[in-house]
This record gives C-alpha cells, sequence and structure tokens, in this order.
C-alpha cells in the first residue's frame, strides 16, 4: 500500500467538506489526516488529505472527485517538489524527575512551550510529520496527557500552484 | 418584476424550457402547485399515482426527447419516494432536475414533520445537489442545475427549497434557456496515437453505449465504422442508437447480450469504445474480457477511462467532437477475413435459433416486430422480458428504447411509458413482466388520467422469471420467494378496474390480434401474455466468466 498526498481546490460553501470525504468513503478509502482552509481567496477552500490504497485505487480516487462541480483542481505532491507540514501540540505530566529531560528534548525539536503549570506542560512543535512523531515518541518516556496535530498542510516549490491544473 | 419563490421556481422551470412536469403535491410544496396552477397554459403538470413513478417519468422523457426531464416533489417522504428514480437516472447518465420542498429554513434540523435531509440523502446518487438559503440565489441556482444536468455527461441533479423561500418576494429578471457547456475533443497527441493504433487493427470493432446518443455521433460512429471495416456492437444503453438491421451490427453484447456479439467482440484486436464505461453486465470477468484487444476509449466523462478495463488508449472528449478529429486521420481498410469470421459466428448464432411453436420469448418478440412500427417507442421494466426485448425487438430511430439499465430497477418501466408518451405524443409499449408489474401498476391510473396511448405487454409468467433462472442455474432449482403463483391476481379484472381496456392471450394469433387491435386503438390497453415459467433468457454468459462459457441451450 502506497500513502498520497492530495491537495483538492473546492468552492468555500457549505457541504463541500461532506462531499469531499464522502467519495472517499463510497471507495473505501481511510483518511488518514486531513487539514480543510480558507486560501488566498474566500470562494476558495483548500483540502489536504492523506491517505493509503493503491496506484489504480488513487487515479480513480482522483478522477472520481472531478466529477465534483465544487472540484476546482487537484495536486498529488511527491517527496520531492513539496514543502510540508503539520503542527503539533502535546501535553505532558510535569514532575521535578522528568523535567530536566523534556526541556532537553524539546529543545532539540525546537519545540516551544505555549503553556506551563505544576502539574503539566503544553508544547506546540511545527515541522515535517516524521519529526512530530520522532518527538512524540521521545514524550511517550514522560507520561502524555494527550495530543493533537493539524495534519499535514502541502505546496508545491516554485511558482507553480494548484490553480493552474487543468484536468484535460 | 417582484414575485413570490414559488412563481420563481415556476417562471424559471417555463424559462428553461420545460413545458411538462411531473410530481405529486404536499405539505412543503403547497406554494408551487398554487403557483403552476396559475400558468398551467405554460406549463403542464402530471400528477402520478406516486413520487417514484413522477422520477420514472421525468426520466423516461428526457431518454425519449433529449431533453432534462423536471420532477418535483414534496420533503420527507415525497423526497425519498424519488430516490429510485434518481438513482435511474444517475447511473444511466440521463438529464433530469428534481425539485424538492423542505420545511422552512427555521425549523431545518429540528426533526419537524416530513422534515428529511434530502440533498444528503441524495448525495451519491446526483451529479449535484442544492440546499437553496435565500430567494436571491434561488433563480439562478435552478438555472444552473439545468446546465449542469445537461453538461458533459448528463444527470441528475436536485434542488431542496425550503418552504419560507417559496413564499418570500424577490425581483426576478427573465434569464434565456442555459445552454450545456461546449462539447470539447479529445487532445490532439491522444487522438493521434488513437488513430496509429485503430490504422493498425485487423480485426476492428466498434462498441458504443448510450454515451454515443448524448453525444449525437451515429453518423460519425458509422463512417469510422466503414472506413475501418469494423464490426458494431451495443452495451444496453445502446439500444435503438442506430437502426437494428445496419448490416454491420450484432446487436447488444454483454451477460445476456446476442451470441455473436459477444463472440465476436472477444475475438477483436482493437475494440474502440464510444460512451460506454464497460459495466460488469458487459464485461463479464475483467481477465478473460477481450483479451487480444487493444481498447481505444473515448468518453467524456474522465473517471469512466481505464476504470475497469485496461484502456490502450484513453481519451476524454466528446464522441462526435474526437470522431471528428479522428476521421482525416483513418485511412481505409478492408479485413475480409474478419468479415468471413464475423458472418461465421452469425452463422453459428442462427444455429440456436429457438424453433420451437407456442408463446416462445422469440415468438412473442417476432410478433411484437411485426406488429409494431420499429420507430415505435418501447418501454420495459426490469427482468426477464427486459432482456429478451433488448436482444430481439427490431428499432430505427435513436431514444426509442425506454428501459432502466445500470441501476435495474423493477418499478421502472410504467413510469418510463408514460414519460415516453408524454415526451413524444406517440404510441408507446410497455413490455413488463407479472413481477416487475405489481411495483408499477399504481400508474396505470395515470395512463387512463391522461388517456395516454400506452399498450402495456405484460409476460405472466407467475415468478420472477430473472430471480429463478439464476435459482435454476446456480441453486439447484431452490425457487426460494420467486413464485407468485399464490397471487392470483387477475390482471385483466385488475387493468379494467383502472379503466384501461384488457384482455388475456394465451396463443401466438390471438396475442398478434390483440396487439394489432392496441395499437390501431388510442386508449390505453393491456394485454396480459401467458408465458411458461420455464423459459430462459438466453444465451448467458454467467457473472464474473467469460464468453467462453456462455450457455446458449438449456443443458449446457
Amino acid at each position: 500500500m502506497n500513502r498520497y498526498t492530495i491537495a483538492i481546490l473546492v468552492r468555500n460553501q457549505f457541504g463541500v467538506l461532506n462531499r469531499i470525504t464522502s467519495m472517499f468513503r463510497r471507495r473505501q478509502f481511510n483518511i488518514s489526516c486531513l487539514t480543510v482552509s480558507e486560501t488566498e481567496s474566500a470562494e476558495y477552500s483548500r483540502i489536504t488529505v492523506l491517505f493509503g490504497g493503491d496506484e489504480g485505487n488513487k487515479n480513480q480516487l482522483v478522477n472520481q472527485l472531478y466529477k465534483l462541480p465544487d472540484v476546482i483542481s487537484i495536486k498529488e505532491f511527491d517527496n520531492e517538489n513539496t514543502v510540508s507540514c503539520e503542527l503539533l501540540l502535546i501535553k505532558v505530566v510535569n514532575c521535578a524527575e522528568n523535567r530536566e529531560e523534556i526541556r532537553a528534548a524539546a529543545d532539540a525539536f525546537n519545540a516551544k512551550t505555549v503553556d506551563y503549570t505544576k502539574k503539566s506542560i503544553v508544547m506546540q512543535l511545527t515541522d515535517s510529520s516524521r519529526r512530530i512523531d520522532d518527538f512524540i515518541n521521545l514524550m511517550r518516556d514522560f507520561n502524555i496527557l494527550e495530543i493533537c496535530r493539524t495534519g499535514i498542510v502541502s505546496l508545491e516549490r516554485g511558482e507553480s500552484t494548484i490553480r493552474k491544473i487543468t484536468n484535460l | 418584476m417582484l414575485l413570490c419563490g414559488a412563481d420563481i421556481i415556476v417562471r424559471t422551470l417555463i424559462e428553461q424550457g420545460c413545458n411538462t412536469i411531473f410530481g405529486y403535491p404536499g405539505g412543503q410544496v403547497l406554494d408551487i402547485y398554487h403557483s403552476l396552477h396559475k400558468y398551467q397554459d405554460e406549463i403542464k403538470h402530471v400528477l402520478t399515482a406516486d413520487e417514484q413513478g413522477a422520477a420514472h417519468a421525468a426520466d423516461g422523457f428526457a431518454r425519449s426527447s433529449g431533453r432534462t426531464g423536471v420532477v418535483l416533489a414534496t420533503s420527507g417522504p415525497g423526497a425519498t419516494n424519488l430516490v429510485t428514480g434518481i438513482a435511474t437516472a444517475y447511473l444511466d447518465s440521463i438529464p433530469m432536475v428534481a425539485i424538492t420542498g423542505n420545511v422552512p429554513t427555521s425549523m431545518i434540523g429540528t426533526d419537524s414533520f416530513q422534515e428529511l435531509d434530502i440533498t444528503g440523502v441524495t448525495l451519491p446518487i446526483t451529479k449535484h445537489n442544492y440546499f437553496v438559503g435565500s430567494i436571491e440565489s434561488l433563480a439562478d441556482t435552478i438555472r444552473e442545475a439545468f446546465r449542469l444536468a445537461a453538461s458533459g455527461r448528463p444527470g441528475p441533479v436536485l434542488v431542496d427549497i425550503p418552504k419560507d423561500i417559496q413564499r418570500q418576494f424577490c425581483e426576478y429578471t427573465p434569464a434565456p434557456a442555459v445552454t450545456a457547456d461546449e462539447p470539447f475533443a479529445a487532445k490532439d497527441i491522444r487522438i493521434q496515437e488513437a488513430a496509429k493504433c485503430i490504422n493498425q487493427a485487423k480485426r476492428p470493432f466498434i462498441f458504443f453505449g448510450g454515451g454515443l446518443v448524448s453525444s449525437g455521433a451515429q453518423a460519425e460512429m458509422l463512417e469510422l465504422a466503414d472506413r475501418i471495416d469494423a464490426a458494431l456492437g451495443c452495451s444496453f444503453m445502446g439500444i435503438s442508437a442506430i437502426p437494428t438491421d445496419y448490416p454491420r451490427f450484432l446487436g447488444m453484447q454483454g451477460m445476456h447480450g446476442r451470441y455473436a456479439c459477444s463472440v465476436a467482440m472477444g475475438k477483436a484486436d482493437c475494440v474502440i469504445a464510444l460512451g460506454t464505461r464497460f459495466s460488469d453486465r458487459a464485461t463479464g470477468g475483467l481477465d478473460t474480457f477481450i483479451p487480444d484487444a487493444k481498447i481505444v476509449h473515448i468518453d467524456i466523462e474522465g473517471a469512466e477511462l481505464s476504470k475497469t478495463t485496461r484502456d490502450t488508449h484513453a481519451l476524454r472528449g466528446d464522441i462526435k467532437k474526437t470522431l471528428e478529429a479522428l476521421l482525416p486521420l483513418i485511412s481505409k481498410a478492408e479485413h475480409p477475413q474478419w468479415k468471413k469470421q464475423v458472418a461465421d459466428i452469425r452463422t453459428q448464432e442462427d444455429s440456436y435459433r429457438d424453433t420451437r411453436e407456442g408463446l416462445t420469448p422469440l415468438n412473442i418478440r417476432e410478433t411484437i416486430n411485426r406488429c409494431r412500427e420499429a420507430n415505435m417507442p418501447v418501454a420495459t421494466d426490469v427482468g426477464q422480458h427486459q432482456m429478451w426485448s433488448a436482444q430481439m425487438l427490431n428499432f430505427s430511430r435513436e431514444r426509442t428504447f425506454i428501459s432502466s439499465g445500470g441501476l435495474g430497477a423493477m418499478g421502472y418501466g410504467m413510469g418510463g411509458a408514460i414519460g415516453s408518451a408524454m415526451a413524444t405524443g406517440k404510441k408507446t409499449l410497455l413490455i413488463t413482466g407479472d413481477g416487475s408489474f405489481g411495483m408499477d401498476l399504481n400508474e396505470l391510473a395515470t395512463v387512463v388520467t391522461h388517456q395516454l396511448p400506452i399498450t402495456v405487454i405484460l409476460l405472466n409468467n407467475r415468478v420472477l422469471g430473472m430471480v429463478r433462472q439464476l435459482q435454476d442455474f446456480f441453486f439447484d432449482k431452490t425457487y426460494s420467494n420467486t413464485s407468485l403463483e399464490n397471487r392470483h391476481t387477475d390482471f385483466v379484472m385488475l387493468a379494467k378496474a383502472f379503466g384501461a381496456d384488457a384482455e388475456r392471450v394465451c396463443d401466438v394469433d390471438s396475442f398478434e390480434k390483440a396487439l394489432k387491435k392496441a395499437i390501431d386503438g388510442a386508449k390505453p390497453y393491456v394485454i396480459e401474455v401467458m408465458v411458461d415459467k420455464d423459459e430462459y433468457v438466453l444465451p448467458m454468459i454467467p457473472g464474473g466468466k467469460s464468453v467462453n462459457e456462455i450457455i446458449t441451450k438449456v443443458g449446457d
């Protein structure tokens, strides 16, 4: 099974996320992560989806997505020409014996402390998904209370944009 | 001018060229019905027996006229009753606009009486759907629905309109009827590659589906066939696109297709597929489907290219435009050997001909062919009668075979026939079975109300024949729940109770007499034809198998 990241530029109106995810459901794709936000134009939203599957299914899915009138264009990302990142918020237990180690790990990853109490620390990290996975793994030793990550966002390097893509 | 929402809806429908609307009233569309009454000289409303019949009728109207069919229903149960009809249109790419009322905006989301999220329900069976949230967007939303329904690959679009929007007032400015998006040809480079492939073919076969009719590309296709000396075959949805007696034409291919067509297609070295989606009913097992053939696939819908088949050349574009660009690149060719091979396959097919006397499927079809002008529309329901009709009826004009293909919806036929008769104003045959008729006989009321010139040929074998046939072949003749013998329905009395003329026939001569009388007369007429329950639809390629395993007679 391969993993794919695609960005879908859609009309920014209610129900559009439902239409997109419904297509994934109908083709029985499990979405690993999903981000949605408005774009440089309020008329459009950009949906970034990470999912697993084989090449044929993925092509089929992209073709099916293009059937939706709300879909403007779709960009598939490869590792070479893409900048991607994710944001993580992580809350761990704060106690005397772990405090130093947590701080060292946070420094090494450039994670920022955004909330600090006697009993807990919340850190924020913006990085590649891989580095975020690594940081979470390090923190597993220190009693993680909860985690929230935004999911991946990606842009193509260089001047080309998703809006220049046509489905012909 | 300042109009209420309901008037805007009706005026917009009229402005978009809709002169006939099928529907059923209810609480949340009262305003629209009031408006329809006001504008009844410009738009005819056909009240059906239920909303499913209305949706099928709108679909039948679109299939036979090529114009977008329009259906109207109230919220809740009215809207859910449309679902099978919308899904039928979606699977067969039929342009349709469905309008539903809904509870007032302030009550949306409160589970109020007859409230239903119909845009949610119809998400996977519409090209697109709309919930109209403001009176200002009402007219343009309906216009956009018409544009979408008819553009590219046609299909159904639903517009859900809350009651308060129907009652608010807004300035209405008439607009011209929208035009479908301009069709485009496939990319030049793809056309050039495909031309090379076609020019190298030694055993070319052109396989067309419903998309050929939507594109209106019959003339270009036949020119291509003559140019490259190709055999021609169609999918279920391609039936009636070209005359049945066209010399190169082998009829329908697939699970219950004609022997010659399926076998010849299996031997082709190049299959040019036009406006077809290679459904499992056409392909059978994909591993063994047209094993020697390169596939040149032309379709307006990109998602159908390389979906089930390994297309050698996938061309996204309008068929007519693409063929116009392709034809100048195609050299004249003759393939006498291939022709001979196809002729031999046809001779083989003739040897499987059923020679029995009596009301056999073949004799019934030949009787119909004798009595009916080949350009008379034929609607069918779903089952054995449908496949018998698809295999053997003669057609001479496009859009005259009105039948539920992709969804295979029993209960489609009567609505389909009503839509066709309304669109053409001409005599329409409905061929149905006792199982299907049980699902749509309520629409006889509509046929009688409007005195539609519909002749129903009801093939009564007192079983659900198609399912029973599968039980015969694959379930050791264990006929679980496929017998209707204990129903004891007297269809002649039933039809008469509805106000139609009716008779029962038990032999070919009386069938022929009855059919001639029914076709010559103007009244709705039901002919119940008694058929043996052990008749089969043959040939048959079992699901998922190849043409090598085609069953041509019982006991194979």
